[in-house]
């Protein structure tokens, strides 16, 4: 790693240098000012001190803390260099097991288990293919997992497992501790060796009948990995951009070489708008109107009307709204919602099952469809408990709540929605 | 055109400028020129004449209702999910150096951790003498202290690589906020614990559904970090990490782990997937810079600019913006009106501290031809912010991250601005 540090070493100490620097000039890069307003800049400019002086708790003096210390203290007495309070308890053993799941690219942090391609196929069928999609080819705007080998020189390069990543510990790690998105930690490691296994098995990086463990894993080496270097800025960029600047007649000539009115890709932005608006319509004489902002800019939207008919338990569908949230991943509700790796939730009850255009769903809610059967309490109810039995070859990768109280309280949140 | 920089004048009409951002009923010096005066002189006003809203109408103040524009917005088409996102500060509507705590931009990779206080432990393990725990009610009775600093996201600017996209610095510039941290000095929590020689990294690590984690350098960790749980004076917001976050002053925003609740000691770097997979800098040879963990000399011109265009006629005018640098302060910050022909030196105003925001203004005199604005930062260590074609020569257009070259604006003779490019 050290590598790293020798880097790092000059550029701090030449931090400390530079705000030295700072402190001296401090009342001086007021720059123009026009004299009736000096008084007040001058005081507000003040320096901001990094580190302190010494006490006589101090134990250890850090070279390049020792230096910045010779930074005043502008705006406040020093703080002490060195604390060490007897606060705080010992982290028992099965706590620290508990959080430490990190895995670094030598393998400290693996756990012992195995998983082999064919099993990690299914398991990201299961678990991730709904926004990863089946061979790690990314659906709308999720990660791409797989492929792009090749691609970095190009005017789209695709940074994927398999042609970005340097080090395979990396997701051994990320998928552990975050995936499947909303779902983090629910995996086993075995899921995660398989999983793993699979992924290089898409990269085309080992063969179909791969079984991946803590035993071979630091076997495997990623083609990327010898295309990342340290940060070269200090000197690749740093000498290049200091010096002195051209402040009058600089160039002859100015042309406009692009304009971002041509993409057309910001937001539509009301209050910009009418800023524009304001603009464009003003007069050429002395005066200005500014448009007043209208009024659906000003108010934030109201909240969702309930449901016509049939009184809300308010106090339930504030439960559902809390236990929605395993859900937000992949759907949306109220106003605006639209389809995202599932389709939008907007009146579900009496909607026909499959039945939101523009969503591609699975074979089985498209049969439903065909068939004109609706969503209704008892139906949701059921898919609820348990989406691949009710549902055959759904892409929804949730396996279903165990509670039933938590199927009444998202589905009357839901019906807040109708 | 001429552009003489001829000061302020002694009186500026307030409500020019704010115009936009008083929204409601802004009847300018037009309507003195009706018979009888301006109505919002000659007629009573509906507060001048009723009785407000008692004391405790409002125990937490929000702003007026007519700033109801001036808030946070996002980029729909940039990321899959609202949950793992990011939206953006409106810088064209804040002045000074402070960003208020609701507007600070936001950047989470598995949504918004609502952290119960009481249950918000921190670990230290790793290569200490002595693997700790803290509740947040030990991390109060350490010494703590208060400094101002700048959090930029690597990827701010990131859009811009390729040629000019988005129309307005809230999008362009905005992934930046400026904040007085209250917090402890990470270094008496690892010298509580006490680091054993062999350690020189540092991984941090959240409470969130991503499990967030960076390996930082002992070094930085020993030298200016904070372990922050107050921002502007009140407790931090959830989406900025509440109850504590790690400060790492003048380094890309991603390291400052929001809810963090582990700290390891180690020999070596983690390569986690935010340190390897993203916030990795690819070049135009299909390398990738690893570890470019400072975020270099930028600024940009806020007011005018697409999202605020100059809304009065010709004559006086105020022109500002911000600067900052992840190694030191901003002495200097020039202006062109004319596409880099000719610069002028802005007025640097408030408070310059070390790693945080600055404000800079140039007053001057517009004749109402079209302008094409430039700022261009310079920091403590000599440092000038680059042009886009000078970082483009050296990196490439794929790296996403670390744009910080000088943005342009085109203003026309109405005065709408427009994000482009030039010569």
């Amino acid at each position: 790693m050290s590598k790293y540090l020798k880097l790092l070493i000059p550029s701090m100490t030449g931090t400390a240098a530079v705000l030295g620097l700072a402190y001296v000039t401090a009342d001086q890069f007021v720059a123009d000012l026009p004299a009736p307003m000096r008084g007040q800049i001058v005081t507000a400019a003040e320096a901001q001190s990094t580190t302190p002086t010494t006490t006589p708790t101090a134990t250890t003096t850090d070279t390049a803390m020792a230096t910045s210390a010779a930074v005043g203290a502008a705006s406040g007495d020093p703080m002490p260099m060195t604390v060490s309070m007897d606060l705080g308890r010992a982290a028992l053993p099965e706590e620290v097991a508990a959080w430490n799941i990190d895995v670094r690219p030598d393998g400290q942090g693996l756990p012992v288990g195995s998983g082999d391609v064919t099993t990690g196929e299914e398991i990201f069928a299961e678990n991730c293919a709904v926004c990863h999609g089946d061979f790690g080819e990314g659906v709308g705007r999720w990660p791409v997992l797989a492929g792009g080998r090749g691609s970095l020189k190009s005017d789209r390069p695709v940074k994927t497992i398999g042609s970005y990543w340097p080090y395979l510990s990396t997701v051994y790690d990320y998928i552990y501790r975050a995936m499947p998105f909303g779902n983090a930690q629910s995996l086993s490691h075995d899921d995660v060796y398989a999983i793993t296994a699979y992924l290089l098995y898409s990269n085309d990086l080992v063969a179909d009948d791969f079984v991946l463990s803590n035993e071979n894993f630091n076997d495997v080496k990623m083609p990327n990995e010898p295309n990342f270097f340290p940060d070269d800025r200090a000197t690749v960029e740093y000498t290049k951009f200091t010096g002195d600047v051209c402040m009058e007649n600089c160039k002859d000539t100015v042309e406009i070489t692009g304009r971002a009115a041509v993409v057309d890709v910001t937001p539509d932005d009301a209050a910009a708008r009418a800023a524009r608006d304001a603009a464009a319509a003003k007069p050429d004489a002395e005066v200005v109107v500014a448009e007043a902002p209208t009024t659906e800019t000003m108010a934030e939207p109201a909240a969702a009307a309930p449901a016509a008919g049939g009184a809300l338990d308010m106090k339930l569908v504030s439960k559902g709204e809390k236990t929605f949230k395993k859900c937000k991943a992949c759907h949306q509700v109220g106003e605006g919602a639209k389809n995202k790796s599932g389709p939008e939730l907007n009146a579900l009850f009496g909607r026909t099952i499959g039945g939101v255009d523009g969503f591609n769903y699975s074979s089985s809610f498209k049969t439903a469809q065909g068939e004109g059967r609706v969503w209704d309490a008892a139906s949701l109810a059921e898919f609820l408990t348990a989406p691949k039995k009710y549902m055959k070859g759904t892409k929804m990768s949730f396996k279903g709540f165990k509670k039933e109280k938590d199927i009444a309280a998202v589905l009357e949140y839901l019906k807040s929605f109708n | 055109m001429s552009e003489t920089f001829k000061g302020p004048k002694t009186s500026r009409r307030g409500f020019l400028t704010s115009a936009m951002a008083a929204g409601g009923a802004v009847a300018a010096a037009g309507v003195a020129k009706a018979a009888g005066g301006d109505p919002a002189i000659t007629e009573i006003q509906p507060w001048m004449q009723e009785l407000g809203e008692g004391v405790d109408a409002r125990p937490y103040g929000t702003p007026s209702p007519f700033e109801a524009d001036v808030k946070r917005r996002n980029v729909e088409w940039l990321t899959a999910d609202p949950v793992s996102s990011v939206n953006f500060t409106p810088i064209h509507e804040l002045d000074g150096i402070i960003t208020p705590n609701g507007l600070c931009f936001e950047r989470h990779h598995a949504g918004i951790a609502e952290v119960d206080p009481a249950k918000h432990r921190i670990m230290i393990n790793g290569l200490v003498d002595k693997e700790l725990v803290f509740t947040m009610e030990d991390l109060k009775r350490f010494p703590r202290e208060n400094r101002v600093y700048f959090l930029e996201c690597a990827a701010n600017s990131g859009m811009e690589w390729r040629g000019a996209q988005l129309n307005g610095c809230q999008f362009t510039h905005g992934m930046i906020h400026n904040v007085m941290y209250t917090g402890v000095p990470l270094r008496y929590l690892l010298e509580t614990a006490g680091v054993k020689p062999t350690g020189k990294w540092l991984l941090a690590e959240g409470a969130d559904a991503s499990g967030m984690t960076r390996s930082i350098p002992m070094e930085k960790a020993l030298d200016d970090c904070l372990v922050a749980f107050k921002m502007n004076g009140e407790a931090l917001r959830p989406e900025q990490g509440y109850p504590v976050r790690l400060v790492v002053p003048g380094w890309e925003g991603n390291m400052w782990v929001k809810w963090l609740r582990r700290l390891e000691v180690g020999d070596q770097p983690w390569e986690q997937r935010e340190e390897t997979s993203k916030y990795t800098d690819l070049l135009a040879d299909g390398k990738a810079r690893h570890f470019t963990w400072a975020m270099d000399a930028k600024s940009v011109i806020t007011n005018p600019s697409p999202q605020a265009p100059i809304l009065h006629s010709k004559g006086p005018t105020v022109l500002t913006g911000i600067a900052w640098s992840g190694r030191g302060t901003i002495p200097r910050v020039d202006v062109t009106l004319d596409g880099g022909k000719n610069w002028h030196k802005a007025r640097m105003s408030g408070p310059s501290f070390d790693k945080s925001m600055h404000r800079f203004y140039f007053e001057f005199d517009w004749d109402g031809s079209p302008l094409l604005l430039q700022s261009r930062a310079h920091d403590s260590t000599g440092y000038v912010q680059p042009t886009k074609n000078q970082l483009r020569e050296i990196r490439g257009v794929n790296s996403i991250y670390h744009n910080n070259s000088i943005q342009t604006w085109a203003v026309n003779a109405k005065g709408i601005a427009e994000n482009v490019e030039i010569s």
